[in-house]
């Protein structure tokens, strides 16, 4: 491999890692602040240990969502430095307002957060884990405009000496509708994963508690219903949303970017009406078009892509030949094109895998949604499942909606190939702005190098994620204090704090005690 | 003042701000091993920066941020020229950063103990490594006329790494220990006291002989002035803490490091990237930056969020500042 696929490997590595935090640690700190609202407002025990345990597992995830947003921050200059050049007039400026803008709110307020209770007003305590949420929010609205940019280039025109994007109309890069339809959609992502982890655990607690004969009535019970509530309407909201939100993407993407869209269709001719696909297959290792066989729907993609049951939808043979009229049949014999350079481009993405990753993202939501249903159902008016293949399955299924996060972002990614910044439809060709990834790896550094990155990357990154999940696992299986209020066995907490305001609540909860 | 001015001035600000806080986190989790020995000691070792350490951290991903933002040319001839030893320096940060949080997610002593030796071993790698990317950066790395890093993978670490590496980790032991005097009681407080009594003058010294130097390729008056600056305020430092003064000492020791940045950037202006090849394939300011439309809204930006940001960080300070003392021994 050269230095361009290694670097792509890590990055898509290095940022799917990344993508598996922070959708939970969005999702879940949302649900977290309601909780810890409801307590602020109700005083039921129930909710502060909801706040308190589910606290616990946001946290336990977060630190790890920074550890690797880390990376992310250095990326783009040490593997992609000729990108860097090139987009600089508008993609620093969205990172970096980030960080002002939304790190320092995050990680400020929740260390208040975290080593806040008892020392500050309630009100303030929890106004201070709202300005965290608030600030994970905005964090994802910056970098998904800065992503979304380099998807649909806006507010930029061409510098006629350097060939580089000179920017011109910054509302315009915010307003971006791609921007807008791909950060609701991802907010909508993200709690799904809060929802699905919610009834996942809340229905496994409540099962052997049930099982063990446990008291319905205190409010451990309570905290497992409400987690299962709560999280199975969220659930089937988001998933409202997301379908809401993913509808309004797939028809941008139709003008914006339309060989992504049937290439993850499988569609080679272009056809009126248009007919959806529900399952195809290819010749082994092959990506021409036509070796594909599909099922169709009919009409169905001529109402995604257009919203009614007539309008054609291009097919990839059609735009191969366009792109390929339009930006070249071969790269540009060029050493910035690398080891590319003279070589023939394929417009299309793979096929495979733009295909399978829409159809996974969308089937992992609704798997999602169907265990969100079976929770809501199985414990109304008090009920506890005891089925075990019901709470079972909805534990595992707490994976889903993070593989339908996953593959939403490498169909977004790899569907956009062979450029990295993706020349804007709307504009006049010759005004285009566009980037090819060939051309935006960094040309000094060596492939020795880049493999040493990405094997420790890796590496490294593995064992977090170990353990990590064996944290979560243990923590979650110990769940919440037993309600008489001794501290689980086995369980010693750690000294207090300095403190001299007196008869502070801090240390009624030991076990979830947060602090250091 | 120009824009470009303005903003490498305002880099400048932000990389000040981050040795300056993340610099006495770094120290603390240096010294765990030596001023921590006892169990309890160690942990109010680690509450002392507890609430922090994150909030400081951020002060580098905007530092970065800002060079990217502000300078695309500056991160992109800068970062790939010293490619391993950032991501040397980015797995310290993620081990350090993990294992702030873990470590109290299970209570054997081995987990405690293990943890605790990957915060002193990843903030050393972290602060060293940023220290030799800041040295290399204003005293010199092997770039050729593109802006491409001559020679392998290590070509990036000469002598100016080295200096820049030393100066930050020195500087950070001792203003973690000046922060331990101040912010702890009992023992520990003892203990880091007599730590800062016994280095400051030494380990000022690589930070002072690295703004000398750059100074001295291409200081002004002004520079002169704030090196001297950074020397008194070294002598202050030291008086302050052998008189038992630990607030003022850690004043005067943090005025040290501003005055001794100050001087380093001032004197590096406007070249961002010096190149030990030839003087011609400097990198500066007016190459590598973006445009003044892009500088405006930054501007703006920066104006209104920093002094917002500076507000809440002093208050979450402010709401910490009581004394830490630790428990006695159980379990
Ligand atoms: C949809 C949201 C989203 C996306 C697409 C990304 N991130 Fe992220 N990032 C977050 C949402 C987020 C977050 C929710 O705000 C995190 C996750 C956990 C956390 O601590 O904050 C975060 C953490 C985080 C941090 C650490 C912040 C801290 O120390 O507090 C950095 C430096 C980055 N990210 C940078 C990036 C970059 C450069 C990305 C692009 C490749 C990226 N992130 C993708
Ligand atoms: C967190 C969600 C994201 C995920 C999971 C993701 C996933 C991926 C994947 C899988 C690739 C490799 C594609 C390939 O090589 O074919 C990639 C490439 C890339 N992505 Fe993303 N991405 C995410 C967000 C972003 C954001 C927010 C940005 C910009 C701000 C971005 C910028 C890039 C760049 C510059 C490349 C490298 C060039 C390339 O190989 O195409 N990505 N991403
Ligand atoms: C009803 C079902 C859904 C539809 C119609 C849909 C549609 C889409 C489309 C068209 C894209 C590509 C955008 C582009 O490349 O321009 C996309 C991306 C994405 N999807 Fe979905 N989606 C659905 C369900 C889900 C679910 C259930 C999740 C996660 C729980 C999810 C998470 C994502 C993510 C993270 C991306 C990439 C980032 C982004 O563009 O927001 N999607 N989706």
């Amino acid at each position: 491999m050269d230095v361009l696929d290694i670097a792509r490997w890590q990055f898509g590595i290095t940022t799917v890692y990344h993508f598996m935090m922070v959708p939970l640690t969005i999702g879940l700190g949302i649900a977290v602040a309601v909780m810890h609202t409801m307590w602020v407002r109700t005083d039921k025990p129930e909710w502060l240990r909801m706040t308190r345990f589910w606290g616990r597992v946001y946290l336990i995830n977060f630190v790890l969502g920074v550890a690797t947003g880390l990376v992310q921050e250095f990326q783009f200059g040490l593997a992609w430095s000729e990108y860097s050049r090139f987009v600089g007039d508008v993609f620093g400026s969205l990172l970096a307002l980030e960080a002002l803008l939304a790190f320092f709110l995050e990680s400020t307020f929740l260390g208040l957060w975290i080593f806040g209770w008892g020392r500050i007003p309630k009100k303030v305590h929890l106004a201070a884990l709202w300005a965290a949420v608030v600030g994970s929010i905005v964090s994802a609205y910056f970098i998904i405009a800065a992503n979304s940019w380099m998807q649909h280039p806006v507010g930029v025109v061409t510098d006629d000496t350097t060939g580089r994007p000179v920017h011109v109309d910054f509302l315009a890069v915010l307003t971006n509708n791609t921007a807008l339809a791909a950060f609701s959609h991802a907010i909508a992502g993200a709690l799904m994963v809060a929802g699905a982890l919610l009834v996942g655990v809340g229905l496994w607690h409540l099962r052997r508690r049930k099982l063990a004969g446990q008291s319905t009535t205190d409010p451990d019970h309570a905290v497992w219903r409400r987690s299962v509530r709560l999280g199975g309407w969220v659930s089937l909201g988001a998933f409202v949303l997301v379908a809401i939100t993913g509808d309004w993407q797939g028809k941008l993407m139709y003008q914006q970017q339309p060989l992504k869209m049937s290439s993850a269709e499988a569609l080679c001719e272009t056809e009126a009406p248009a007919s959806f696909s529900i399952l195809a297959w290819n010749k082994f290792g092959s990506n021409e078009c036509d070796d594909v066989h599909s099922i169709t729907v009919p009409y169905l993609l001529s109402y995604l892509a257009h919203g009614d049951f007539s309008t054609a939808v291009p097919g990839v043979n059609e735009l191969q030949e366009e792109y390929a009229a339009v930006y070249g049949e071969t790269y540009p014999d060029d050493p910035s094109f690398g080891d590319k350079a003279g070589e023939e481009i394929d417009y299309t993405p793979l096929l495979a895998v733009t295909y399978w990753n829409f159809r996974l993202m969308i089937g992992m939501g609704a798997v999602s949604a169907g265990v969100a249903a079976y929770a809501l159902w199985s414990t109304r008016r008090g009920r506890v499942p005891t089925s075990r293949i019901g709470v079972y399955g909805s534990l595992l299924a707490v994976g889903a909606p993070f593989v339908a996060n996953a593959s939403g972002w490498i169909f977004t990614e790899m569907g956009r190939q062979p450029f990295v910044v993706y020349p804007n439809p709307d504009v006049p060709v010759e005004d285009q702005v566009y980037f090819f990834t060939a051309q935006a790896v960094s040309p000094g550094i060596s492939a020795a190098e880049v493999w040493t990155s990405l094997i420790t990357l890796t590496l490294v990154y593995g064992a977090l994620a170990v353990v990590e999940l064996w944290l979560l696992t243990t923590f979650i299986r110990r769940g919440v204090t037993s309600g008489d209020g001794h501290p689980t066995p086995g369980f010693t907490p750690e000294p207090p704090d300095d403190d001299d305001d007196a008869g502070a609540p801090r240390r009624d909860d030991d076990v979830l005690q947060f602090a250091y | 003042m120009d824009l470009q001015t303005l903003w490498f001035a305002a880099v400048a600000v932000l990389w000040i701000g981050f040795l300056l806080l993340e610099g006495f986190d770094f120290g603390v989790a240096a010294l765990l091993p030596v001023l921590g020995r006892r169990i309890p000691d160690r942990h109010l070792m680690l509450r002392s920066i507890g609430p922090v350490w994150d909030g400081n951290e951020v002060w580098l991903i905007t530092a970065v941020g800002a060079v990217f933002a502000a300078f695309p040319g500056w991160y992109a001839t800068w970062l790939p020229a010293l490619y391993l030893p950032f991501v040397l320096v980015l797995l310290g940060l993620i081990i350090r950063a993990v294992a702030f949080e873990w470590r109290h997610s299970r209570h054997t002593p081995a987990w405690d103990a293990s943890w605790t030796w990957v915060i002193t071993t990843g903030s050393l790698i972290a602060s060293a490594g940023i220290g030799a990317a800041l040295g290399a950066t204003t005293l010199g790395l092997p770039i050729g006329a593109d802006g491409i890093r001559v020679g392998g993978a290590f070509s990036g670490l000469g002598w100016p790494a080295l200096l820049g590496a030393v100066a930050v980790v020195a500087f950070s032991l001792v203003h973690g220990a000046m922060f331990l005097a101040l912010k702890t009681d009992g023992p520990v407080r003892a203990a880091a006291g007599a730590f800062a009594r016994r280095w400051a003058p030494l380990a000022a010294l690589p930070l002072l002989a690295w703004a000398g130097l750059v100074h001295l390729r291409s200081g002004t008056a002004v520079t002169a002035a704030l090196w001297v600056a950074a020397t008194l305020a070294v002598l202050v430092a030291w008086a302050r803490i052998l008189t038992g003064r630990e607030g003022q000492a850690f004043a005067a020791w943090g005025a040290m490091l501003v005055a001794a940045a100050a001087t380093v950037f001032g004197a590096a202006y406007p070249v961002v990237v010096p190149s030990t090849i030839d003087a011609a394939f400097d990198v500066t300011i007016a190459d590598a930056s973006v445009s003044d439309y892009t500088l405006t809204i930054m501007t703006w930006a920066a104006g209104v969020g920093l002094p917002v940001v500076l507000g809440y960080q002093a208050w979450t300070y402010w709401v910490f500042r009581k004394r830490l003392t630790a428990e006695p021994v159980h379990a």
